[in-house]
């Protein structure tokens, strides 16, 4: 376990590093969000009633899914790792004493973390001051507020061990870069990360909230805005919580079938 | 007019390498292409669904917006398949190869913009083809010479638009390396966003995209006059009017090349 | 004629230490020092001359090769290459040179080497005849019959290094800047490549100018030998001028390193 904390350390700390790049970053976020704002205002204004959740909850899920935009984005892939894979340097890490997938996951995890630390809190900031309707909303209940931080940490290890299962699929596919280019399209569709879930049509909806997909931002965002029930949410966790276990395993299974390839042909 | 004779031929040999290098990877290419072809058709998936919903937005109605998607879409497209040397400019401050360019006899623009031509754009671009004609054909719009003209336009000033934007970008490169994804705000931020027509955004949004950047001028009073909204003939001619922001662009790359050459990193 | 009088550069660059709290101090407030890579350095080559120029890491000769070649500004002094400043007057000088960089390649990596060589004809519009003419030569003595019209990418290190010459010269240029031209390359090779810079100064009076590690390198090509350290000229003078002490060249260079602290 020690290793794999200071293989986060480290990566948390060059990820702090990037004092230009995060400023960038933060500009941007906040500049998107506040597009995103703007049009479903303007939907908002055609129609009100055809709206799925109040303007003020969809307003807290855009600044948030903003804010948290590094713990769920799957565009942000390690280039590292996949290059390892494509051009056979994997083979050094294979030298170490350590579990590649064990490796990758702390890894990404603190990548991940860094990113969203010097982040979140100025694009939380500013959302706080911009006036009703259109900023973030106070949590709906402090036990919302605690049952979202603690699915947001269960999205981010989703939105990794979903994305460690892509590095290793690129062991066995002739085009990783199709591979990732598809998995990202349909993660950012799937995810509500284009249009928040409860805008797709009803049975849709329902299809799509019981992917793995709907276990990353899907579920801390909505609990945020209180628009969840209780039932609902206990449902939401639970599916979190399957497919974390789920897609972990079938990674560290595949993991296992793509080093013994590796050994055996020889990269 | 012999010098610019002979820079033309230079950039098409640039292009017809470029195609040649890619050939060289088909498989690869048509992976890409048809990836480029997926991540905008999930953006028209979105307006699909938000149309299930809300029948108009800000009067717009469904076809309207996708045939203003697809103008925006087409534009970015050709831009990003010309003007890609700038948007991956960072490499080239990177790993040296501006000095390479500065070797040699000829305009910094023109070697970089032959240094990348990327024509796995084209899946975007087909993408943007079919939701025009989508929205053309459910779109009752009475086409006349004016408004095919108008679209032609659109075309040529929103390439402009943009590929000044990726120019802008290139000359930061050369005084940072990090923290320029804020550009991104402006050109695939424009590309996301700009499927709306801008009116949609409010009025500030407008007054900034009319004066500043001027993306209301290849979007939104172009689309006006398609649409029959509004019938002013200079509304044909605004969006070559747009072709005006290439101008601080090529200053600031000027400044930029400047820089680079005092400091020389 | 290459003249560079009392010319200076330095650099800014960001202070960065370790550490989680110099990270987060570093994002509010950093440290800017200044780096002098050039000091006053002052000299003059002639039409024709081979000149090694040698010195450690960090010791100037790129700085210096990148204000001769046009692409960085001097801070002071003046540089003049055949009567022109070549950074004010970038398009008409670069006409006159060519550049190897060894560790960086020029040729499109996909294609035929010929095509990235038709790609130069159109860069620096070489007229036809005298395209075929440099062309027909440079193939003869570099041997590269049978590399022309395979893709960059198929190539050995050697074989790329020759065509890299080669490209380098297929627009006759007065002064060749070689920077590091054999590194990497097996001792085949290197020989081959030694032989024809020698030959290509002979027959076209090709003013070259050379840095490397290598001082092999040095000893069969360089008349001549700029030593530069910390940004200053030490010592311009022959090979001979160097060996006085008699020995091997790789000791005496060391020693010389090491006289002058750098």
């Amino acid at each position: 376990m020690k290793k794999y904390l200071s293989f986060f350390r480290l990566r948390f700390l060059m990820g702090l590093q990037y004092r230009a790049a995060a400023l960038g970053g933060i500009a941007t976020q906040f500049a998107w969000g506040f597009m995103e704002i703007m049009i479903f205002r303007a939907f908002y204004r055609a129609d009100a009633a055809a709206f799925p959740m109040s303007f003020s909850a969809t307003a807290s899920y855009i600044w948030l899914q903003q804010a948290f935009l590094a713990l769920f984005a799957t565009w942000m892939m390690e280039k590292e790792i996949f290059d390892a894979i494509v051009n056979g340097n994997i083979v050094y890490e294979l030298c170490r004493p350590i579990s590649i997938y064990n490796m990758w996951f702390s890894r990404s995890m603190a990548n991940r973390l860094s990113r969203a630390v010097l982040r979140c809190f100025p694009i939380l900031a500013f959302a706080v001051f911009i006036p009703k309707p259109y900023g973030i909303a106070l949590p709906a209940s402090l036990w919302h507020f605690v049952l979202f931080l603690l699915t947001l940490l269960l999205g981010l290890a989703m939105t990794v061990s979903l994305c460690v299962l892509v590095y290793i699929l690129a062991f066995f596919t002739i085009s990783p870069q199709g591979l990732q280019m598809i998995f990202i399209t349909m993660t950012d569709f799937f995810a509500g990360a284009l249009i928040p879930l409860p805008f797709f049509p009803e049975k849709m909806q329902r299809f799509m909230e019981l992917l793995p997909f709907a276990a990353m931002q899907n579920v801390p965002l909505r609990i945020y805005g209180g628009s969840m029930t209780r039932f609902e949410i206990q449902k939401a966790v639970l599916l979190q919580i399957f497919w974390l276990l789920v897609i972990t395993a079938a990674g560290k299974l595949l993991c296992k079938l793509a080093l013994k390839r590796v050994v055996v042909q020889g990269g | 007019m012999k010098k610019l004779h002979q820079s033309i031929r230079l950039y098409f040999h640039y292009v017809s390498l470029n195609i040649r290098c890619m050939m060289q990877y088909k498989a690869s290419f048509f992976l890409t292409a048809l990836g480029q072809f997926l991540v905008s058709f999930t953006v028209f998936l979105g307006i699909f669904f938000m149309f299930q919903r809300f029948s108009m937005v800000e009067g717009f109605t469904y076809s309207e917006v996708l045939l203003c998607f697809g103008i925006m879409l087409m534009e970015f497209s050709l831009a990003e398949m010309f003007a890609r040397g700038f948007d991956m400019f960072h490499h080239m401050v990177k790993n040296g190869e501006f000095d390479r360019v500065l070797v040699r006899p000829q305009n910094e623009i023109l070697q970089v913009l032959g240094s990348k031509f990327e024509l796995t754009r084209i899946g975007r671009m087909a993408q943007a083809i079919v939701m025009f004609i989508y929205g053309i054909v459910k779109n009752e719009v009475a086409w006349s010479f004016s408004k095919v003209l108008t679209v032609i336009f659109m075309l040529i000033g929103g390439t402009a638009v943009f590929s000044a934007l990726f120019l802008i970008y290139a000359a930061l490169c050369f005084f940072t390396l990090d923290g320029l994804e804020f550009i991104n705000i402006f050109t695939d931020g424009a590309r996301e966003f700009g499927k709306y027509p801008v009116g949609v955004y409010g009025k500030e949004f407008l007054i900034f995209t009319t004066f500043f950047i001027p993306y209301a001028l290849i979007q939104y009073y172009p689309l006006l006059y398609i649409l029959g909204r509004r019938t002013e003939v200079f509304l044909v001619l605004l969006p070559l009017l747009a072709c005006w922001f290439l101008v601080p662009a090529l200053l600031l790359w000027r400044f930029g090349v400047r820089h680079y050459k005092s400091s020389g990193s | 004629m290459i003249t560079m009088e009392h010319v200076c550069k330095s650099y800014k660059i960001a202070k960065r230490d370790g550490g989680i709290k110099a990270a987060l101090t570093s994002l509010f407030h950093r440290e800017y020092e200044s780096i002098h890579a050039l000091k006053d350095v002052t000299f003059t080559i002639g039409d024709g001359e081979m000149v090694g120029y040698i010195g450690p890491n960090g010791a100037g000769k790129s700085s210096t090769i990148k204000i001769l070649s046009g692409i960085l500004t001097p801070d002071s002094g003046t540089v003049l290459i055949n009567g022109r400043i070549p950074y004010k007057d970038r398009v008409r000088h670069v006409k006159d040179i060519g550049v190897v960089f060894g560790q960086r390649s020029q040729l499109w990596w996909d294609v035929p080497v010929i095509d990235s060589f038709e790609l130069l004809k159109d860069i620096y519009t070489i007229p036809e005849p005298q395209y075929r003419q440099s062309l027909e030569e440079l193939t003869e003595l570099l041997n590269l019959k049978e590399l022309l019209r395979s893709p960059t990418r198929q190539l050995s290190l050697g074989q790329r290094m020759r065509c890299e010459i080669a490209a380098s010269l297929l627009h006759r240029p007065r002064i060749l800047f070689l920077d590091e031209p054999t590194i990497g390359l097996d001792a085949v090779s290197k020989l081959a490549v030694r032989d024809f810079i020698l030959q290509q100064n002979k027959i076209h009076k090709t003013t070259v100018i050379l840095t490397t590690h290598d001082m092999q390198d040095i000893e069969a090509l360089a008349s001549r030998i700029l030593l530069i350290g910390k940004g200053r000229l030490l010592l311009d003078g022959t090979l001979d001028d160097i060996k006085r002490g008699g020995g091997n060249i790789d000791e005496t260079v060391a020693e010389l390193y090491r006289a002058y602290e750098i």
